[in-house]
């Protein structure tokens, strides 16, 4: 019941490596880490969440929050290799329409 | 006739730590009921929700206080009940904020922690909230093969 975060940098392009769990306990570590990614000017942040097993409306909000922050410095956020019952959360919420989610042939089964 | 059920009663402290501990509870309980995969993890969901309601509006984040989640283990249906006893939200504020990100809303104005609700809502059958005496949160979800032959009499057996 644990978020591991790995981050790489490569210039503006930042990729944030998830494993785990995304819930009130983790939620803010992970906000933590991602938000200072989005504030460099136009970066390009990239979450992989293909290792995220878990996650609730805890994890939606970092991740509004990281949208807001990239809008506001002129940069990009793109969350990729979602899991079936991740993806789900995303779209039942409707946030699909504003966060870019790398769907095609990206979104998996749960198990 | 009245209906027969087990009741199984957690009680954790009101801290974020604990909504993992009660995920792998409820897990358990509606994996021996037969829910199916997606159904559990739709519960997982609903029961975290509710709990991190619990932590963050009731106790305002000091980590004191508890919150109680009693399981009613029904033939045909999960109830869970979560409880906290700390002060209340304004239960109609909240539900003025929930609801799915429509076209017209801007990014700036989307809310940070506005699906919890909502999302309880979307995934579990029936939702009542009490906010009486802290929150309490009622919710449902039904087995699905017991749908369909409630009174028992539709269910054919082969022998």
């Amino acid at each position: 019941m644990n978020l591991n975060i790995d981050v790489d940098h490569e210039g503006n392009n930042k990729y944030v490596s998830l494993s785990g769990e995304i819930d009130a306990y983790t939620a803010p570590k992970l906000k933590e880490t991602i938000l200072p990614l989005t504030q460099d000017a136009e970066a390009t942040v990239v979450v992989d969440l293909q290792q995220v097993t878990y996650m609730d409306s805890t994890g939606l909000g970092v991740f509004i929050s990281a949208l807001k922050s990239t809008k506001e410095y002129g940069g990009n956020l793109k969350l990729i290799q979602l899991q079936e019952r991740v993806y789900r959360l995303f779209k039942i919420t409707g946030l699909t329409e504003v966060i870019d989610i790398e769907t095609d042939s990206t979104v998996r089964g749960g198990m | 006739m009245t209906e027969t059920f087990d009741f199984v009663e957690v009680k954790v402290p009101a801290k974020p730590e604990y909504v993992g501990v009660v995920r792998l509870s409820i897990s358990g309980i509606a994996n021996r009921m037969g829910f199916s995969y997606d159904d559990i993890e739709d519960l997982k969901v609903s029961i975290s929700e509710a709990i991190t309601n619990g932590v963050k509006h009731a106790y305002n984040e000091t980590g004191e206080g508890e919150i109680t989640i009693g399981f009613g283990v029904y033939e045909d249906r999960l109830e869970v009940m979560v409880a906290d006893h700390g002060g209340s939200f304004d239960l109609n504020k909240v539900k003025e904020d929930i609801g799915p990100y429509k076209e017209d809303d801007s990014i700036e104005e989307l809310r940070e922690g506005g699906f919890g609700l909502f999302l309880i809502d979307a995934l579990m059958d029936k939702v009542e909230i009490n906010n009486k005496y802290g929150v309490i949160v009622l919710m449902t979800k039904y087995l699905h093969e017991n749908e369909v032959g409630l009174n028992g009499d539709q269910i054919s057996t082969t022998q």
